[in-house]
């Protein structure tokens, strides 16, 4: 029981045939190598999988990828320039907004979400979009301070 | 995951036809959230999905009525930040704000989530208290069912095999009218409810009096439960101490929880009195700023 598909994923028009069961995360580690975002809970909560489908964040985890067919997918890979890191990575990077990493991928999505929607936040706006990505290292304030960072070079 | 076949019709018809062939083998999907997650705890293992997210039209919010009516596969998210659900019944926008997560609010769909008929879910409690309606499409035509009927037991609605809800209606809010949705979340913010409570009250022209007060509980039960009992108490009085006190002891008898992580059945109903009791109190207030604002 498998599907033909078609989505653009990081801009490149992707065509593949997949069993109808394949989660969006499974077809995007494995049928197309993004291995970037991850599985943590598997049931949507921990936002280890986030991923971008048509801007908009989901958790890939428990989408099906025949659902997504005719859309578009933004991954972690997807967010950098040419030459440059996203704003969000380089920040992520310089106030020390992950340490395990395991996380990183999904958060970097989320904040990068965050700014595409909201791009001044507060803090209590970064807090409330940002709840979904749990870390079980950092404690958040790096997290919250690398987003602050990324939005104030943005504006700059 | 088990393998099955997947179809994603164009149009509701096509759905319909689909559905009515499988029988209890298929299962209808919108955003997944519920469904793929049971499918992956293999709690449910359908052989056949019928996708409603390629049929036009069901993702629409529009008036209705003064009201609103909700198509089957808007998203919590778009309920949340609609500029005309905020404008003309606050209150829902604020329930779906407190589901989940925003990355859960972007997939998961105002149908799917009452088909889902999860007792611990926000929207419901919310929907039941406003006296909303589910709209539902099967191969004999068109019903309407209000919300508080729709849920018949534990994860378990009245949609009849081949049926499907197509969207919520939403009355008109009544002038000189509250309301409010408290959930009482002793945990994470993006958790289900331990007790939920909305409640609308609405003020007689002294704008000191009840007319009518509505009060709807989730996670207190294996459905979302309507306290008439309570709601009745408070027809014709004023606010006040000992009215409160009646209510919130008749919510205790109308609620029926059960024990799980969050807390016992016990602490359950006394929390259910307590947020009931805040709600009024929200409701009661937001009612006489209005009852003033239109005299």
């Amino acid at each position: 029981m498998s599907r033909k598909i078609r989505l653009t994923v990081n801009g490149a028009a992707r065509a593949l045939e997949i069993p109808t069961y394949r989660t969006l995360l499974d077809c995007l580690r494995n049928d197309l190598g993004l291995t970037g975002s991850k599985e943590g809970c598997g049931v949507g909560v921990c936002g280890a999988c986030t991923v971008l489908l048509d801007g908009k964040m989901i958790s890939s985890c428990i989408a099906l990828a025949v659902s997504a067919d005719g859309h578009e997918v933004t991954t972690v890979e997807g967010i950098a320039g040419d030459e440059r890191l996203h704003p969000v990575q380089q920040a992520f990077i310089d106030a020390g907004g992950f340490q395990c990493g395991i996380c990183t991928p999904g958060q970097v999505v989320s904040a990068k979400a965050l700014l595409d929607a909201i791009p001044n936040p507060t803090d209590g706006e970064i807090r409330e979009w940002m709840l979904g990505n749990i870390c079980r290292c950092t404690g958040y304030y790096k997290i919250i301070e690398s987003i602050r960072t990324a939005a104030q070079r943005s504006r700059a | 995951m088990n393998a099955f076949e997947y179809a994603a019709p164009r149009t509701l018809d096509e759905a319909l036809a689909v559905l009515r062939e499988h029988g209890d083998e298929a299962r209808v999907i919108a955003g997944g959230t519920a469904l793929v997650t049971m499918m992956r705890q293999r709690l449910v293992r359908p052989s056949y999905l019928v996708s409603l997210r390629e049929i036009p039209g069901l993702d629409r919010i529009e008036a209705a009525n003064g009201g609103v009516r909700i198509g089957a596969l808007v998203t919590h998210r778009e309920v949340e930040t609609s500029p005309l659900v905020r404008e003309r019944i606050p209150v829902l926008a604020e329930t779906f704000h407190r589901v989940a997560s925003v990355r859960i609010r972007h997939m998961a769909t105002v149908g799917g989530a009452l088909a889902h008929a999860d007792p611990n879910q926000d929207p419901p409690v919310t929907l039941i208290a406003l006296g909303a309606r589910v709209e539902i499409r099967g191969a004999g035509g068109r019903r309407e069912l209000p919300v508080e009927l729709f849920f018949r037991d534990y994860y378990e609605s009245s949609l009849e095999p081949g049926e499907v809800v197509i969207a919520v209606v939403v009355p008109q809010f009544p002038a000189a009218s509250g309301a409010a949705y408290v959930k009482f979340l002793p945990r994470t913010a993006d958790d289900y409810a331990t007790v939920a409570v909305a409640a609308t009250v609405s003020l007689e022209a002294d704008g000191e009096r009840c007319r009518a007060a509505r009060i709807a509980l989730g996670s207190v039960g294996v459905t979302p439960i309507r306290a008439q009992s309570a709601e009745a108490l408070m027809a014709g009085q004023r606010f006040g101490a000992e009215m409160l006190k009646a209510a919130r002891e008749s919510v205790k008898s109308a609620v029926d929880p059960l024990t799980d992580h969050r807390g016992s059945a016990a602490y359950k109903r006394e929390m259910a009195a307590v947020i009931a009791g805040r709600a009024l109190t929200q409701a009661w207030d937001a009612a006489r700023a209005s009852a003033r604002g239109t005299r």
